[in-house]
């Protein structure tokens, strides 16, 4: 209790003493440990690059203006393959998500002692690892190209898809399937009747909302060649060809804002 | 109007009651995929070569080497660590006043459609594009990196925050208000109290999102473990690669773990 | 018709929620189960269509012992059993002819049902039902769209389509207002008339219970206080159940509402009924 009796009167603290050294000591930790992190990224930092870093971003800035806009005749296909990462590549996810959620949560899984701990595993690593050390692997593995892309996208989605769909699951009310279950239905129908519908929205949203992250994502999966524009903003950046790359940023930012567009239509749409 | 009743059908509406449109979504979405998958250029030849390296790739796990790169695997880890926390702490100091700027119910005009304006430009660019910038402005290492991800995380954190206290309940807003608060006491009294638990966990979970970036940052060239794995795949070390991604997961599955403690803890 | 003998049922946590009962329906009765919140009156309900597992005891439905059962013929045992839920548990984003519909699963194979090509026979009779409940209008809307009064309808036909021998209810007015409760009740009732079914109602009100049942058990404790006619409960036995409290009100008030509602029960049951 913070309320102390001190000579018949009553003192009133936030914390209690101990508390409030807890939080003392909290808070000189936290510090302590942010400067000790701090001094070490300053060991390996040349300070003279970054005074001299405003001068270098006013250079560099004034070399992007105006962007090349010729060149946005061979940056149409790029941006084409970039939508197709992202589009292709969520298809995938959601296709598979949608059985590794289902093992993965608590109130569907066939099995609580085997199958479960193999979804979540699933699902911990594929979230784990960045896309695109998804694509750094697999174009090790199958080469450059488009479809390294897409299955980087994709391994990378399914655990992100998988487990807020898994999480939906469980916030189900259990009601309703309590109800099906009532009537007699078998355990596929439950979940087609009694389940399903009340995750639909959810998993539409879900959907959706990777898309967007996706498109984001996949634009720079070409900077270790998995296709798509990244791969030109690598060799415009390699060639010193500034005009070049703020057009390529440029269509980026087209490109994000627009599919952030067409996805809050579909999600207000769909909900 | 019994018999009629007994010769009722049914069938389940359709979500999309125009036929029109319905049948022009599928046909749409065929030509698409068709088009999608038409356009794309697959060297078969090299994808099947592919599958042996994959069998080997995996085989490396079994075990996987964290010996002989030892000492640039902790380097890198090091690094990424560090990046991580010191950029999740600057991110989110900054962000406060971004966010309370770019919160409609608190703030005018003006300093509205200039937060949002940051929070837009910072939330568009991936991490990896501003540490490539970065990099060239400040040279090769973690201080890139950490810029990088201090702005990626300016851009998420503010834009919650400034979500967040958009729909706090305004009623208690006005109750501390109509006490004679003054600006910063009731942003202490009102606004703080309704963010706050959620607040701490988004920051926990940026956190988290800050150490899966801080191993993409070393690609480009920003410090951090990224760097070494990629040597580790030039290379075709795959047993080292392995050490590494296992080391990234068993991090990332930590950090999960105690945040969702923590979250537990604070709510 | 139901014959529930010496039920025990144990919670994990150690709430010991029925204790040795006994309880025998027969055909075309309709019962109502009253207590106190936590007495167990759901836990009784759920025991006997193994919604929740009795610890021991058996469960007769007829002649068949239901607390044994394996999967598949406790899907069929269940199919013979309607039940009705409290917030109505309808399946919100399903539409209200679908939510009926569900009702049949236990008949329907599962391919059939995912493609909603249940047989004509089944649409018929859920048309009907949704005729006899005033709702036959509303069979494509989604079922959140509904008031409480009219979700309970739809949950009442779901219940029904399942031709059953048996209504479980769990209550049924709990969420809604005192008019549409009564109106709820008095449909539940006539349709277990009309059908010559046997039905537990779990209500926690006992006005209602006194108006439309004609036996009443009282359950206090997971154990069984009172079992009989409507007419004798009176202060002590009210004050058993439920503890200490003033009971004359209440009792009186039954009485006097009693004949008030007479006139109001009349025009409300030509509104419920089909314009045939």
């Amino acid at each position: 209790m913070p309320v102390r009796e001190l000579a018949d009167k009553k003192i009133w603290q936030r914390r209690t003493t101990r508390m409030q050294f807890a939080a003392w000591f909290g808070w000189l930790l936290g510090v302590a440990i942010f400067v000790y992190c701090w001094r070490l990224i300053s060991e390996k930092t040349i300070w003279f690059f970054v005074q001299d870093a405003p001068q270098q971003a006013a250079d560099m800035a004034e070399r992007m203006v105006p962007p090349k806009w010729s060149y946005m005749e061979q940056l149409w296909i790029p941006v084409w393959d970039t939508i197709n990462i992202a589009t292709l590549g969520t298809l995938i996810a959601i296709i598979i998500a949608v059985p590794v959620a289902f093992c993965a949560a608590r109130n569907t899984t066939p099995s609580r002692t085997l199958v479960r701990p193999v979804a979540l595993f699933i699902i911990v690593s594929s979230r784990s690892i960045n896309s695109l050390i998804w694509a750094l692997m697999l174009v090790t593995l199958i080469g450059p190209g488009v479809l390294a892309g897409v299955i980087a996208i994709g391994l990378r989605s399914i655990g992100f898809c998988a487990k807020l769909l898994y999480e939906a699951i469980e916030e189900i009310d259990h009601s309703q399937v309590e109800a099906i279950i009532a009537t007699g239905a078998r355990r596929s129908q439950q979940l087609s009747f009694g389940i399903v519908p009340q995750i639909l929205p959810a998993f539409a949203g879900i959907s959706v909302f990777r898309w967007d992250i996706n498109i984001r994502e996949s634009t720079v999966l070409g900077l270790v060649g998995a296709g798509g524009i990244g791969l030109q903003l690598d060799a415009s950046i390699s060639t010193l060809a500034w005009t070049q790359v703020s057009l390529i940023l440029l269509v980026i930012l087209a490109t994000v804002i627009v599919s952030e567009w067409v996805s809050a239509r579909i999600r207000h749409a769909i909900i | 109007m019994s018999e009629l009743a007994t010769t009722r059908r049914w069938k389940r509406p359709p979500f999309i009651q125009n036929p029109t449109l319905r049948r022009g979504l599928w046909v749409g979405a065929a030509i698409y995929l068709a088009l999608a998958f038409g356009t794309m250029e697959v060297n078969w030849e090299r994808v099947a070569e592919g599958t042996e390296r994959g069998q080997r790739f995996i085989a490396a796990f079994f075990p996987p080497d964290f010996v002989s790169r030892w000492d640039s695997i902790e380097e890198g880890i090091m690094e990424s660590l560090w990046m991580t926390i010191t950029s999740t702490v600057v991110g989110i100091i900054l962000s406060v006043p971004v966010g309370l700027g770019a919160a409609r119910n608190l703030s005018w005009r003006p300093v509205y459609l200039f937060c949002r304006g940051i929070l837009a430009v910072s939330r568009t660019f991936p991490e990896i594009i501003l540490a490539i910038f970065f990099v060239k402005l400040f040279g090769f290492g973690p201080f890139a990196g950490f810029l990088a991800l201090s702005v990626g995380t300016i851009g998420f954190y503010g834009k919650l925050l400034a979500e967040d206290i958009e729909d706090m309940d305004p009623v208690q807003a006005e109750a501390i208000k109509a006490v004679g608060a003054r600006w910063l006491q009731w942003l202490n009294y009102a606004v703080q109290p309704q963010v706050m638990p959620r607040m701490i966990g988004l920051g926990i979970y940026r956190l988290d999102i800050n150490f899966r970036e801080s191993a993409v940052v070393g690609i480009v060239g920003g410090g951090g473990i990224g760097a070494t794995l990629l040597t580790a795949f030039d290379r075709y070390e795959f047993d080292s690669a392995a050490a590494i991604l296992l080391i990234i997961i068993g991090i990332v599955m930590a950090l999960e773990y105690t945040s969702g403690y923590i979250r537990k803890w604070v709510q | 018709m139901l014959r529930i003998e010496n039920l025990e049922k144990f919670y994990p946590t150690g709430d010991h929620a029925l204790k040795s009962v006994h309880l025998e329906i027969p055909q075309g009765q309709v019962l109502a189960l009253i207590g106190p919140s936590g007495a167990g009156k759901s836990t009784l309900i759920r025991c006997v269509n193994r919604l929740v597992e009795p610890t021991s005891g058996s469960v007769f439905l007829g002649d068949l012992e239901l607390t044994h059962l394996g999967s598949s013929d406790l899907r069929h045992a269940r199919s013979r059993m309607g039940m009705i839920f409290q917030e109505y548990a309808l399946v919100e984003r399903l539409s209200v002819m679908e939510n009926v519909l569900s009702g049949r699963l236990g008949y329907v194979g599962f391919w059939r049902s995912f493609f909603r090509q249940f047989p004509q026979s089944d649409i018929d009779e859920a048309f009907e039902l949704l005729e006899r409940v005033g709702l036959d209008h509303m069979a494509d809307k989604r079922a959140d769209e509904l008031s409480g009064g009219q979700r309970q309808r739809v949950g009442i036909c779901r219940a029904l389509i399942q031709n059953p021998d048996l209504l479980l209810v769990d209550e049924p007015t709990a969420s809604l207002d005192p008019k549409t409760s009564r109106q709820i009740m008095r449909l539940i009732c006539e349709l277990c008339e009309e059908r010559q079914l046997a039905a537990i109602i779990n209500i926690h009100d006992v006005l209602l219970a006194q108006m439309f049942a004609r036996r009443i058990v009282g359950l206090q404790h997971g154990t069984i206080v009172y079992d009989g006619p409507p007419e004798d409960l009176n202060p002590q036995v009210l004050t058993q159940i439920y503890g200490e409290e003033d009971w004359e009100a209440t009792i009186e008030k039954v009485k006097d509402e009693d004949q008030e509602l007479d006139s109001e029960l009349v025009d409300n049951v030509t509104k419920l009924k089909p314009v045939s």
